[in-house]
């Protein structure tokens, strides 16, 4: 996956709740077998609406979701966050995320970003203020600054690390196969198996 | 200090603790379908990386299956599902095609065979794999990218969550069932209300529930926000899979029960949180609104968003009003619905079909009704009894098995405006079908509301 320190863009606030991801990409979209083509079915029942803010065209170009609380709530599909990726979101920030999702995120290089209800308050306001406002969210750090303000958010190490870094989880589980072949050695012997 | 039932399974899984790394934890049995697992076979053939138990790995189609009889007409469906199957071969798993007598939802399938037992870790793509937790084990849902670590390496790197137990104290009222549980918990902690834990069933109801109210409880946790939700294995979990295809016989089941015994929280264990319900103020639940937290008892009113003191929850609501197309105040009893869908891996199996077969023997439904048993093995065992007569004599469609109406994905779905009473798990904008407007409802519920084209509860019948 791309690697992410910092990052530097336009916001859009999306001032709703419980944001699941059927929302997010809606089941049809589910029925491809590619990685690809899902921005095309980001917010696909929200987006004909012309009044809905990705179709605000001042808030073209943004990089960062600022969305209300329980964000990614919900169904496992991953394919929520390649189709935030494909669309061009480098980051979600929100109160609250589904455990999946905010899990699916960090898997892709999606990041997912914690801050306090009313920091995300303050956010959104801003960015409604200001279209054009640039908002970094700059993991390095572990902040997200804007117009003066600086707020810290919480992520731990190891996965700060793997996504600093862009580094494959299978390829680092790999690293410990002895140690898997060792576990499988040691396993209940009647344990199931499918055949 | 003793361990919670989590915690005891969680260890037993543990292949590696490293400071500042997640645990690697072993997965004992990891279920594929076909939509969430063709890009992680891709991901395996760019690699070049083989799938490291395939033993212990089993398919099924389910999403994507038409519950008529005959092959799937929409192209990008059977796309999908052909892709699994030449998957599966390629890889050399085991699969349940369509028309096999093995196929089902694949939450229904791991528990009919015996696959799904007592402490074992357990994922799929998909997030309803929280059913499994029912018999004591820890199962959670998981992404594409994570189907394809578990594929290429039978583990996965976590962090251990929480521990939340829900102790449901007294014992259900006659007419309260499983799913009228379950709302009810989630209407009251909230869809976030779980994130970051696993929880605990705990207490007098949850011990009386047989396995498949259990699992129906388990399913819907993550609808409280919970990857995961477990109940201790007891004489009903053991009754349950004895004899079953895939269970231990003979001596390993004399081992296995000793074990399984054994997997219960210890006195002196502490939960990171407590949550309590008194079971016996409960009454048939229903949602009004357009997520699995706002729900209310079915004799309530739709409520204002006004009585909403937090704006975030008062937002939401004259949101889902607005979207249901309904106004605050009607009694929830006099919201007519077009459809009624009885299955899905929340209430799709047998028991689920007898109690709304016994509802609607002799009755007639007056609205379009699919009762869709959750696999080909429960819809065997339900035309043995001859609940299909029952059901087909009713007025309502007998299907053949699939996740069928309760998400969009397959040709069972409601039009732009329609309204069901549905036995399945989300109540979220267009999850039925583009426009659709969902109540999520017990069985029983449905199918007494079938009867008299609103929500209705047997009792009032």
């Amino acid at each position: 996956m791309e690697a992410f320190t910092t990052h530097t863009g336009k916001a859009v606030p999306l001032r709703r709740s419980n944001v699941d991801t059927d929302q997010i990409i809606p089941a049809v979209w589910l029925k491809q077998v590619s990685r690809t083509g899902f921005e095309k079915g980001l917010f696909a029942a929200w987006r004909e609406d012309p009044a809905f803010v990705l179709n605000d065209p001042s808030y073209e170009g943004a990089s960062i979701l600022v969305s209300g609380p329980d964000f990614g709530t919900g169904s496992s599909r991953e394919h929520a966050v390649w189709a935030l990726q494909q669309y061009g979101f480098r980051v979600v920030i929100a109160a609250r995320f589904g455990d999946i999702f905010r899990n699916n995120s960090t898997k892709m290089g999606l990041l997912p970003v914690v801050l306090p209800a009313e920091k995300v308050e303050a956010l959104q306001a801003a960015v409604e203020a200001d279209p054009t406002l640039a908002v970094t969210v700059d993991l390095a750090e572990r902040q997200v600054r804007w117009a003066g303000e600086v707020v810290a958010f919480e992520i731990d190490d190891y996965t700060r690390w793997r996504l600093m870094e862009g580094l494959d989880d299978i390829g680092l589980t790999l690293r410990h196969a002895d140690e898997v072949t060792a576990y499988e050695n040691g396993r209940q012997p009647w344990l199931p198996t499918t055949v | 200090m003793g361990r919670t039932l989590a915690e005891k399974v969680w260890e037993q899984h543990v292949v590696r603790r490293a400071d500042g790394e997640p645990d690697l934890l072993y997965i004992d049995l990891h279920l594929i379908h076909e939509v969430t697992s063709p890009q992680a076979f891709d991901g395996l053939r760019l690699a070049g990386r083989p799938v490291r138990r395939p033993e212990l790995t089993i398919a099924t189609e389910d999403h994507n299956v038409p519950t008529v009889l005959g092959p799937i007409s929409d192209p990008v469906s059977k796309t999908q599902v052909e892709t699994l199957r030449k998957n599966a071969a390629e890889f050399g798993i085991r699969l349940h095609p369509m028309g096999d007598a093995g196929q089902g939802v694949v939450h229904i399938i791991g528990p009919q065979f015996g696959l799904t037992q007592p402490g074992m870790t357990i994922v799929c793509g998909d997030s309803h794999t929280s059913t499994h937790g029912a018999f004591g084990g820890i199962a959670f849902g998981i992404g594409t990218s994570e189907v394809e670590h578990v594929l290429a390496t039978q583990t996965l790197p976590a962090y251990r969550p929480k521990t939340m137990a829900i102790e449901v104290s007294g014992e259900l009222p006659p007419g309260v069932t499983a799913k009228d549980l379950i709302l009810a918990i989630i209407a009251k902690i909230g869809t976030g209300g779980g994130q970051g834990y696993i929880i605990e069933y705990r207490g007098e109801a949850v011990r009386k529930l047989s396995m498949e109210g259990r699992m129906t409880v388990c399913n819907m946790s993550i609808e409280a926000g919970a990857r995961a939700g477990m109940i201790a294995p007891d004489e009903t979990t053991f009754a349950y899979l004895k004899d079953r295809p895939h269970a231990p016989r003979g001596e390993a089941w004399d081992q296995a029960v000793a074990y399984w015994t054994s997997l219960r929280t210890d006195d002196d264990a502490v939960f990171d949180q407590v949550v309590e319900i008194d079971a016996t103020t409960l009454t048939p639940y229903v949602t009004w609104g357009t997520n699995p937290g706002q729900g209310l008892p079915l004799g309530e009113t739709v409520p204002a968003p006004e009585s909403f003191a937090d704006p975030v929850a008062r937002q939401s609501a004259e949101r889902a009003l607005e979207y249901m197309g309904l106004t605050a105040g009607t009694p929830l009893r006099e919201i007519e619905v077009d459809t009624v869908f009885v299955g899905s891996c929340t209430n799709g199996r047998l028991e689920d079909l007898r109690a709304a077969a016994e509802i609607l023997r002799g009755r007639q439904v007056k609205t379009r009704t699919l009762i869709v048993p959750g696999s080909m093995l429960v819809k065997l065992q339900a035309e043995q009894e001859g609940l299909d007569e029952v059901f087909k004599a009713a007025g309502a469609e007998w299907r053949e098995a699939g996740c069928s109406m309760c998400l969009g994905m397959n040709p069972d779905t409601l039009q732009p405006g329609e309204r069901s009473a549905s036995t399945s798990n989300r109540n979220f904008e267009g999850r039925q079908g583009k426009g659709g407007r969902t109540h999520l409802v017990s069985p029983q519920v449905a199918a007494a509301t079938a009867v008299t084209g609103r929500l209705t509860a047997p009792a009032d019948l």
